[in-house]
């Protein structure tokens, strides 16, 4: 958008310089500031000038003499630039290499990515200067060394060239030193008022130093005031924490201390501050060695299937309005006082309540009630109160000062400045980060009443949907590319440091508030460092010579020590019950739930291709949100999958597709945020409908009181597993599923089952052993044998393996067209089998990739010998020889080779060259490509260890996805070593390996789930309501 | 064709129950040279001639349209995707191979036999082969990612010391069709060789006489050359025989040898070569019932000849029903849950219409062929002759897409749907193959005289 903006701005300067060229002007700022340039621009809207109009003129009346004129001014000015005195800036090559840099061997840098404000600690690779690929950071206590999906797809926003480049006023190219001098001028015409007309608008700040500028400023302009509001952000917990005790607190799970687990409504493996750091202690209290291991048990309770109930060991579908009338009830059960009158929703079978609450109480200190963002707060303060009648607040739930520097409720923050704008009180209106003109709920009006503010600035990442509507915009640094500081979860606080200069002429919030502070051209750099000389942790500084040492330590590490925050000592109030959320709603009515995406959250990822094209964890929908409906309700309705219906609620009426779900809960519609773009770029603009625009102040998670009406369009909508599969009678889901299952593909037992039957998944002798063959075998006696053992235990289908696959291989997006062909590319998928009854299915999530089979089915069938063995046991792919015949791909039985049906390497985007891994090759057309273990990794390291003459060590080398996953589900290692963590976890009797009856002895085996239900509610986990 | 054919019912009627002729009766060596050449070398094309090798013309452009788009774009522009890596080109290519099958049959294999009735419908039945292979020959080369690549697959001696994977089928592939390919062209030159000296004696414009000549290569028809002639066309015939049974049995290798339920079946081979006389000499009888009618040739390619096809194909259509059958029992009786869900897939998946189409085309339509009044009848037989080829390009199609769509993992079934440009290049292969038929029958004698001479004499001993 941008880009296209900007060159329509240069054709019209360059028409002024044809028509005026006895001027001279220095910069393009400077022409584009001129009154002549202005009213042309203002003459004609910039959009509406496209190649075709150009060409359409040129077509009507562009004269020779026109041309030759155009041709003598662009050589005189040609000329002028070659007279020019050029300054002397000597350049030099390396006489010795600087330490550390060896140009094809990569450097870390620890840093760390503010997601809805809260830090996830990185390690980014950084070739030759240039960021290629984010990975977890081990030190970081929200990473462990693991990363989430938005962390591993970030990368690709800083090199989006749909991000804005140049500052702009009134939608023209603009200079930041014009934005600095209106600035200030405007701020000095508050300065009498102090500030009375000044609104800043930002999202969640946890930033100290950021935290300080703003509270400078406001020292400035005492009467100026500060909103913050982020659209999927923790308002209702934090609330609920008010409610609850009276104060805004931070909530700390300890999972790894947690053996019974009720979320409600919460996807607390996927989505949230702490999800990285919560999913890895859940799977670790779920690791199954043998038949003595224990297992925590998760009851989950939710809507909209989430990931985290497909992980449950009994999941109850409930409308999110419904679930406060459950947790008032297990409260009541648990002899909390004071929930008021508690009301079995129905739909809970009758002995679910009572066996959890007795499951609970016997896990008294080591359980944890967590509840979703979406609910309102006080299900928030009833599931505190449980915890502390449970005795785990203290134990399992920490309670610490909140890490947001100014805590409050977003949504409430930015009703007041709408309320304002719309009394006029608004003069000068400040924007970092947020886009409140797409993500404001509906019911604010917030863009008509926005429109009244005399200035209106903004700080973004994209000039989007806010931008348009401003006077200024100013291009935000990626936080890859600029300092900052960040908190997490826990407090903890990360320098952020920049891996690369600006791309663009962009400004980091830091720099942008010094600005606002006039104090021009401060650097961030200088800001962070100068706060953290003062506000360092004086005992962890004193433990190094001098701050300096300190410092370097913290940039390195990728934390500053000490700065975790400490456990503080809440009381429960007695409000925390008070009546409140929806009101009480008849069962049939049928409800909305807002949830941010899984892919690209609150749609400040749209225009990432690789999220965009994310399978959706269990609906497998890509680039597309849609009506996510139950298959009853469905039936109820007269719905069929993409059926387009027009939703009504709270008097605003949307349009959008439906997408039958098994596993939602009945009467009750779930519409994923994040979609309906107007101005994202080139990939997010237009993507799916936009659930904002519905979606109210007061009930921002979910509501009651919804209208479906068909309106007998159709929309098509893709989904990579299950495509035209799933009707409204649902046979063919089943089919297929019941196919998975009778070919073994999915191995389960409950752990009793398993405590019987340890070998319940165990492959038959015959079919892990050579099968007599014509071929002589491969000799695996010496050197390293690579092998991977997945934990389908662990696995959560959170998809974040598969964007650092997409990260690391230099995978490229096809879009929604060639994946509804069937020709997506990623090397790594999350396949989703039901089993069960339709309505509430158990789901089953496999992580398929590559299984280097010894015996590979692809390796004989190619005819050039594009695709051989390698001696350590991988299939390799040898791209340069691939002649693409596909027979390898007909031939594998798992269906992970991936072909480049077209060019679909982004070969031509200059800004994505630097993103791509250069040890990977970038993929032409007409060739196979598949996952190799990444094998890159392998040989960086195996150089390494032979130029140090010893052997790897097990651990040392980590796939892509195995280095993010954060339940470590994937591991993968060197299958001739029996101390190597993959072979003892191969040599575990749940081990078994995928369709294992056809000989084709793979190299990637599995480990088959086991589930913890509770005895007490008989029956597989299928048969809860 | 109008449907009441008077010369067939007038010959029907006249049938003596035991043998109908080769040759009609009273023909002598001029007037089998006279009118066999006269069709070559008459100055005035007919009006049906330029109108068919317009038709085939536009098509075969659509075919080179088809193709220049693909190279500029991608085999992307096709309907394949993952799991099925192939569709349409792969289905093209074996039926395109399968009917050649059944020009190498009458002219080489049916030459050993000693089957006089061979002789009148050889020549085009060659000529059909090699044009079958050469629209065949088009979709391995298209299919592939990276055409420009295809000689990869060649053994050559390259400096990276890289050879072809000999373990692959589409090696085999590569050497088999290639052998064929060139084994027909020569045996058809061959066989040309006295008939262009005929052309050449014969034509009046200089300028054919001169090709002619040139491609006659010296021939003069002494007894010499007679020998010489006879001896290489025994020669090629032995080597041509085996291909018959060879070429598609390494075709069906390409599935045989795959791990994918509904291709990994040893019963291919056969079956193959079963299928692929079957739809040949459905298409020798779609390109002959017209020819003898337009060119009136009913005199060389008889009520016999229409009858001995009916029996082949009547045969062989037996053939492909018992493997069916065998294909359809063996993936119950096995127990091997892949191949039987493969099987009900077939039947009663996304695709059963067109296995049920499939099934109907080639065995409830061929047995009509069981009398002898249907065999004899152009029309009939044309009708036959349309269906069963258009089954045959089922058949291939439901063994390729149906078995690649659903194979092992249920999370990655899939659909194949053919675009534009699927039915493009296919409808332009057609194209291609009547251009070049239309070509040939223009300037080259369709008919073999020298043979149809050597039959004249052999009817006149026989009398004798």
């Amino acid at each position: 958008m941008n880009g296209h903006d900007n060159s329509i701005d240069l054709i019209r300067l360059r028409e002024m310089t044809d028509g005026d060229r006895q001027r001279f002007w220095r910069s393009l700022e400077e022409l584009a500031e001129s009154p002549g340039f202005q009213a042309s621009a203002q003459h004609e809207f910039p959009v509406s000038r496209r190649a075709g109009d150009a060409a359409a003129q040129s077509a009507s009346g562009v004269s020779r003499r026109d041309l030759l004129k155009l041709v003598g001014a662009s050589t005189a000015v040609a000329t002028l630039a070659a007279c020019t005195k050029l300054p002397v800036e000597k350049i030099v090559p390396y006489v010795r290499q600087p330490e550390e840099f060896v140009p094809g061997v990569p450097l870390y840098y620890a840093t760390a990515l503010p997601f809805g404000g809260y830090a996830q600690g990185m390690l980014v690779e950084s070739h030759l200067g240039r960021p290629t690929k984010v990975e977890g950071n081990p030190d970081h206590p929200a990473s462990l060394g693991a990363a989430s999906l938005f962390a591993q797809a970030s990368v690709l926003t800083l090199y989006d060239p749909d991000r804005s480049q140049v500052p702009t006023h009134l939608g023209r190219v603009a200079s930041w030193d014009a934005f600095q001098a209106e600035i200030t001028d405007a701020l000095n015409n508050h300065r009498p008022s102090k500030g009375a007309g000044i609104r800043l608008l930002t999202e969640n700040v946890t930033s100290p130093t950021l935290a300080q500028q703003i509270r400078a400023f406001l020292a400035q302009f005492p009467s100026a005031k500060w909103h913050q509001y982020e659209p999927c952000g923790f308002d209702a917990a934090r609330e609920g924490s008010r409610l609850a005790f009276g104060e805004y607190v931070n909530t700390v799970y300890r999972f790894a201390r947690a053996e019974v687990i009720l979320a409600l409504d919460s996807d607390f493996l996927c989505s949230g501050a702490g999800a990285v750091r919560y999913a890895h202690d859940f799977a670790d209290k779920r690791r199954v060695v043998d038949a003595r291991s224990t297992l925590n048990r998760l009851y989950a309770v939710e809507s909209t299937p989430l990931s985290t109930g497909a992980v449950a060991d009994h999941r109850l579908r409930l409308r999110s309005s419904d679930i406060e009338g459950l947790v008032r009830a297990v409260a009541a059960g648990l002899g909390v006082s004071g929930v008021g009158q508690a009301s079995v929703p129905a739909g809970v079978p009758a002995n679910w309540i009572p066996a959890l609450v007795r499951d609970l109480q016997a896990h008294r200190g080591a359980s944890i009630v967590i509840v979703g963002d979406q609910q309102p707060p006080v299900v928030h303060g009833l599931a505190h109160a449980i915890n502390h009648a449970l005795g785990n607040a203290g134990a399992t739930v920490i309670h610490t000062e909140p890490v947001e520097a100014n805590p409050g409720d977003g949504m409430q923050s930015l009703s007041e400045l709408v309320a304002d704008m719309k009394a006029g009180q608004v003069e000068l209106l400040v924007i970092m980060g947020a886009n409140p003109v797409y993500n404001a709920p509906a019911d604010l009006g917030f863009a008509e009443q926005f429109m009244k503010v005399k200035l209106r600035v903004r700080l973004g990442l994209y000039n989007d949907e806010t931008s348009e509507l401003c006077h200024w915009h100013i291009p935000e640094s990626h936080y890859l590319e600029a300092w900052g500081d960040c908190r997490a979860y826990d407090g903890t606080a990360s320098v952020i440091q920049p891996l690369i200069a600006p791309l663009y002429t962009s400004k980091s919030a830091y720099e942008f508030m010094a600005a606002l502070l006039n104090q021009p051209n401060t650097s961030a750099h200088d800001l962070v460092y100068q706060y953290w000389t003062e506000h360092a942790p004086a005992d962890q500084a004193a433990r190094f010579r001098n701050f300096e040492a300190f410092w370097e330590s913290s940039l390195n590490n990728g934390t500053i020590a000490g700065t975790v925050f400490a456990p503080k000592q809440v009381a429960l109030q007695g409000r925390f019950a008070a009546p409140g959320g929806p009101p009480d709603a008849n069962p049939g009515d049928l409800e909305i739930v807002f949830r941010p995406d899984p892919a690209i959250w609150d749609g400040s990822f749209a225009n990432n291709g690789w999220l965009q094209e994310l399978p959706r964890p269990l609906t497998k929908l890509t680039w597309d949100n849609a009506a996510q409906v139950s298959p009853a309700t469905a039936q109820r309705l007269s719905l069929n999958r993409e059926d387009v219906v027009k939703l009504t609620y709270e008097g605003r009426e949307l349009s959008a597709p439906v997408l039958i779900v098994p596993g939602h809960a009945d009467n009750s519609v779930t519409l994923h945020l994040g979609y309906g773009r107007r101005r994202a770029g080139g990939i997010g603009t237009g993507v799916g409908v936009n659930a904002y625009s519905i979606r109210t102040s007061a009930n921002p998670g979910f509501g009651v009181g919804l209208q479906i009406q068909k309106t007998g369009a159709r929309y098509h909508l893709v989904t990579t597993q299950n495509q035209h599969i799933i009707n409204q009678d649902g046979r063919r889901v089943e089919e297929e599923s019941q196919a998975a299952f009778k070919r073994d593909i999915v191995r389960v037992a409950t752990l009793t089952e398993f405590q019987g039957h340890p070998d319940f998944a165990a492959d038959p002798p015959e079919e892990t052993t050579q099968a007599p063959s014509m071929y002589p075998a491969y000799n695996y006696k010496k050197g390293y044998q690579w092998g991977m053992s997945i934990d389908l235990n662990s696995c959560t289908g959170c998809n974040a393996c598969i964007v650092a696959c997409y990260a690391e291989n230099n995978i490229p997006v096809v879009g929604k067209e060639q994946v509804d062909d069937g020709r997506d590319m990623q090397w790594i998928r999350v396949d989703t089998y039901y089993r069960g009854s339709l309505d509430a299915p158990e789901a089953y999530n496999q992580v398929v990739m590559c299984m280097q089979c010894e015996n590979a089915p692809c390796e004989y069938v190619c005819p050039v010998g594009a695709t051989v063995h390698s001696p350590e046991g991988l299939n390799v792919m040898v791209y340069n020889r691939c002649v693409g015949t596909r027979y390898c791909s007909n031939n594998c039985p798992y269906k992970v080779r991936r072909f480049n049906f077209y060019l679909y390497s982004d070969w031509t985007t200059p800004s994505l060259y630097p993103l791509r891994n250069p040890d990977v090759t970038v993929r032409s057309r007409g060739v196979m490509e598949k996952c190799s273990y990444c094998l890159q990794r392998i040989n960086e390291v195996k150089i390494k260890a032979e130029r140090e003459d010893r052997a790897i060590h097990d651990g040392e080398i980590l796939t892509a996805c195995q280095q993010t996953c954060p339940t470590q589900a994937i591991v993968f290692g060197n299958i001739n070593d029996p101390a190597s963590r993959v072979a003892r976890l191969k040599a575990q009797s749940r081990q078994y390996g995928l369709l294992r009856d056809l000989n084709t002895r793979p190299r990637t085996t599995y480990l088959a789930r086991v589930t913890n239900p509770n005895p007490e509610l008989a029956g597989p986990r299928a048969q809860e309501s | 064709m109008n449907p009441r054919d008077p010369i067939a019912e007038e010959r029907t009627t006249l049938v003596i129950e035991e043998g109908l002729p080769v040759l009609a009766a009273g023909h002598t060596y001029k007037s089998v040279t006279d009118k066999i050449s006269a069709i070559v070398l008459a100055k005035k094309r007919g009006r049906g001639w330029w109108i068919g090798l317009a038709i085939a013309l536009t098509g075969f452009m659509v075919l080179n349209y088809s193709i220049a788009y693909l190279l500029a774009v991608g085999v992307g522009i096709w309907g394949i995707n993952i799991p099925v890596g192939w569709g349409f080109a792969i289905t093209n290519f074996v039926w395109w191979i399968g009917i050649g099958h059944a020009g190498t049959l009458i002219s080489a294999f049916l030459l050993l036999m000693r089957q006089k009735w061979r002789t009148s419908i050889n020549r085009f039945a060659e000529a059909m082969t090699i044009f079958a292979v050469s629209c065949a020959g088009v979709f391995p080369l298209l299919h592939m990612g990276r055409p420009w690549l295809f000689y990869w697959m060649l053994p050559y001696p390259d400096t990276m010391g890289t050879w072809p994977q000999f373990r692959s089928p589409l090696v085999w592939d590569v050497f088999a069709v290639s052998t064929y390919a060139t084994v027909s062209v020569l045996f058809w030159f061959v066989g040309l060789i006295p008939d262009l000296a005929t052309l050449r004696d014969r034509a009046k414009n200089l300028f054919a006489r001169k090709i002619y000549g040139f491609l006659s290569m010296g021939w003069r028809g002494s007894a010499m050359h007679w020998s010489r002639h006879e001896t290489a066309t025994l020669l090629l015939a032995g080597l041509a025989t085996p291909l018959v049974v060879s070429v598609h049995t390494v075709v069906s290798l390409d599935f045989t040898a795959a791990i994918v339920p509904g291709w990994h079946s040893t019963i291919f081979p056969p079956y193959f070569v079963a299928g692929a006389i079957y739809s040949g000499f459905a298409m020798v009888l779609t390109l002959a019932i017209p020819l003898r009618k337009f060119y009136k040739l009913d005199d060389f390619i008889t009520l016999r000849h229409l009858d001995n096809m009916g029996k082949i194909l009547l045969a062989t259509g037996l053939i492909v029903a018992y493997s069916y059958m065998m294909e359809t029992f063996m993936a119950f009786y096995s127990g091997n849950p892949y191949d039987r869900s493969m099987m009900m897939n077939r039947m009663f998946g996304p695709y059963a219409t067109v296995y049920w189409a499939l099934i109907v085309c080639n065995l409830f339509a061929v047995q009509t062929l069981w009398w002898p009044k249907m065999r004899r009848s152009a029309l009939g037989l044309f009708i036959v002759s349309l269906i069963v080829q258009t089954g045959m390009w089922l058949e291939r199609f439901v063994i390729i897409v149906t078995s690649l769509s659903r194979d092992f993992l249920p999370s990655s079934w899939g659909m194949f749907y053919p675009t534009k440009w699927d039915w493009m290049t296919f409808l332009g292969t057609i194209g291609l193959f009547f251009t070049l038929f239309y070509l040939f029958i223009r300037y080259l004698p369709m008919i073999s005289i020298f043979e149809l001479r050597e039959l004249v004499h052999k009817e006149e001993e026989s009398k004798a």
